[in-house]
């Protein structure tokens, strides 16, 4: 590995740029967050002094404790569901190889790309109709529905690499579908059932256009939905909404810590496979 | 020997024939495997799909009875300035959010491949990936804050002596739409270099030492090895930025909610406007199965050029 030193430099100078003006937006709002509540602080700069307990009341004005619990409900709601009827889809598609599974895979694929905005204001009057209107069950359901494009899609792709060796030996031992799926497959598909797990926990937890249009009650939303309402009501009390902003953001920041390697691992082959 | 082995092929046998007449029943069985996702796709996904279609024909204020207008609310779609105005303002986002990240995305990840390979490369990916992972919203909010008049950019161009052309950079007509843009740059630079980065490291070494050794410097390495290896992984960061320009909603609704006036307005946030504001729901549906139309469009010619060349 010869580069020369000039090059060296300038390639480390531009990786120091962009980390600087990746992190200093999150510096900002957290000095901005420490100034008195009410007053509209300079971009970056420390205060002369630190209102720490601004992260106190922006703790109680937005019902933190209320929003982590519906946030962990809709995420504990959808994501198990999603995880076994898509394994399973994926394991009919790509291994079962049932009659009519290329138009099935068809028929998935092509909400690949669909938009959520496409199908929100249908799904308002759906919910309107079946009487679940701002109740979490309107978030987890129709978030179920949209995540099975990706995930049918997902799980038919390892499926569909799997040798048939596997399925033939445990066929001749008199094995059936299910236990075929349920004995040998799923624990041999660990691997890319967490990597669907962790992402479908991430979007969940961000989903915001769901949630400010389906259910009215922050604390019924999601944590990206509960945000777009605290903005909403404290947008002039600029250090508040920093310090609620930081809090809500706390969750996933630290997530991502812990499980750096797996969240951008799974994040990336997400994107490759879709 | 080999009558044990005949004995066992004939037991195998004996054994497959009745499973192959329960071909019928497996497919039963495998189609019952299928059921609950396609049940829970159909219901919230397909039947809603459909109804913006049906909704896109009517007049209908979501309440009273809906009067069929046939293609009208089509026709105010492609006729109106104002909705006109938001797949025009999709599309320039499409500079921001998909162009600039890719083409920032590559010349990042290869520089990081090439003079970063230890710590600084792995601190790098990590920080440059964070934008990722928080919600839009945040991200938004963040930005808000930082592009107004007392923001950090403010701040920094005062230190540099620009302070005359200070504004509130996502309230002015002429510069909210870039600047909703560069939000989008900040949250998708991370993602393209990443997902460039490890379609790098599966390109071959020995090209890039072959180079080196020829003395080839950066450019001609980006040029000859680096890009025309990295097709397909380019091809996945486009779809996802174009996706995510196209139907942009989070950061928008956010950071300008679609303004000033109609300046960053794009077919998400006139969709809900619409819909839940001004109780049209025919006019918004019709826009909604534009965008959806426009998407696919999009997609699906950038698709067929990234498989191309991979196998």
């Amino acid at each position: 590995m010869r580069v020369a030193r000039s090059e060296l430099l300038a390639g480390r100078a531009l990786l120091a740029v962009l980390i600087t003006i990746t992190i200093l937006p999150f510096l900002s709002i957290f000095t901005t967050a420490l100034y008195p509540s009410g007053s509209v602080p300079v971009g970056l700069s420390w205060p002369a002094q630190p209102q720490w307990g601004n992260f106190v009341d922006a703790f109680k004005v937005a019902n933190m404790s209320a929003l982590l619990a519906s946030s962990v409900f809709i995420v504990l709601a959808v994501v198990p569901i999603s995880l076994v009827i898509s394994t399973m889809a994926g394991f009919a598609i790509g291994l079962l190889r049932i009659p009519g599974a290329r138009l099935l895979l068809l028929l998935f694929v092509f909400g690949l790309t669909l938009p959520f905005e496409g199908i929100v204001t249908p799904l308002y009057f759906l919910a309107r109709q079946i009487g679940i209107l701002n109740t979490r069950v309107a978030i987890v359901l129709p978030l179920i529905g949209l995540f099975m494009p990706f995930a049918v899609f997902w799980m038919r792709a390892h499926f569909v690499n799997m040798p048939s060796e596997i399925s033939e030996a445990a066929r001749v031992d008199g094995a059936s579908a299910w236990d075929l799926f349920w004995r040998i497959h799923v624990p041999l598909a660990r691997a890319p059932i967490a990597s669907l797990g962790i992402l479908m926990s991430v979007w969940a937890w961000n989903q915001f256009l769901l949630a400010l249009v389906l259910v009215e009650d922050p604390t019924q939303r999601t944590m990206a939905g509960a945000l777009g309402a605290f903005q909403g009501h404290y947008a002039t009390d600029i250090p508040l909404l920093c310090a609620g902003t930081i809090l809500i953001l706390l969750p996933t920041l630290l997530i991502f810590v812990l499980f750096q390697r797996q969240v951008i691992a799974a994040l990336l082959q997400g994107s490759v496979k879709g | 020997m080999t009558q044990a082995r005949a004995a066992a092929a004939g037991r195998r046998e004996a054994r497959r024939i009745p499973w192959l007449q329960g071909i019928r029943r497996q497919t039963v069985v495998g189609w019952l495997f299928v059921l609950p996702a396609l049940l829970f796709y159909a219901a919230f996904v397909l039947q809603p799909l459909a109804l913006t279609v049906q909704y896109s024909l009517y007049r209908w204020d979501g309440f009273g009875p809906a009067t069929w207008v046939g293609l009208a609310n089509y026709a105010s779609v492609l006729r109106e300035p104002k909705l006109l105005e938001t797949l025009f303002n999709a599309f320039r986002l499409v500079l921001f959010f998909s162009l600039i990240p890719v083409g920032l995305g590559l010349v990042t990840a290869s520089v990081i491949h090439r003079v970063a390979t230890g710590r600084l490369g792995a601190i790098s990916r990590t920080v440059l990936f964070l934008p990722q992972v928080i919600p839009l919203v945040a991200a938004g909010i963040i930005w808000g804050r930082l592009l107004s008049l007392s923001g950090l950019i403010n701040q920094g161009l005062a230190a540099i002596g620009l302070g005359d052309v200070a504004r509130a950079w996502l309230g002015d007509f002429d510069t909210a739409l870039p600047a909703v843009g560069i939000i989008g740059i900040w949250v998708l630079l991370g993602f393209c270099t990443v997902l460039l980065l490890t379609g790098m490291t599966k390109i071959d070494e020995a090209l890039f030492e072959s180079a080196r050794i020829d003395g080839a410097g950066w450019s001609q390495e980006f040029r000859a090895i680096t890009v025309p290896n990295l097709r397909h992984e380019i091809g996945v960061c486009i779809t996802v930025t174009v996706i995510a320009a196209l139907a942009a909603f989070d950061i928008v609704y956010v950071a300008t909610g679609g303004g000033p006036g109609n300046a960053t307005a794009v077919p998400g946030i006139q969709i809900y406007i619409l819909a839940f504001l001004e109780r049209q729901v025919g006019l918004a549906s019709a826009l909604a199965v534009v965008l959806v139309v426009l998407v696919l469009l999009v997609i699906l010619p950038i698709q067929r050029l990234s498989r191309e060349d991979v196998r």
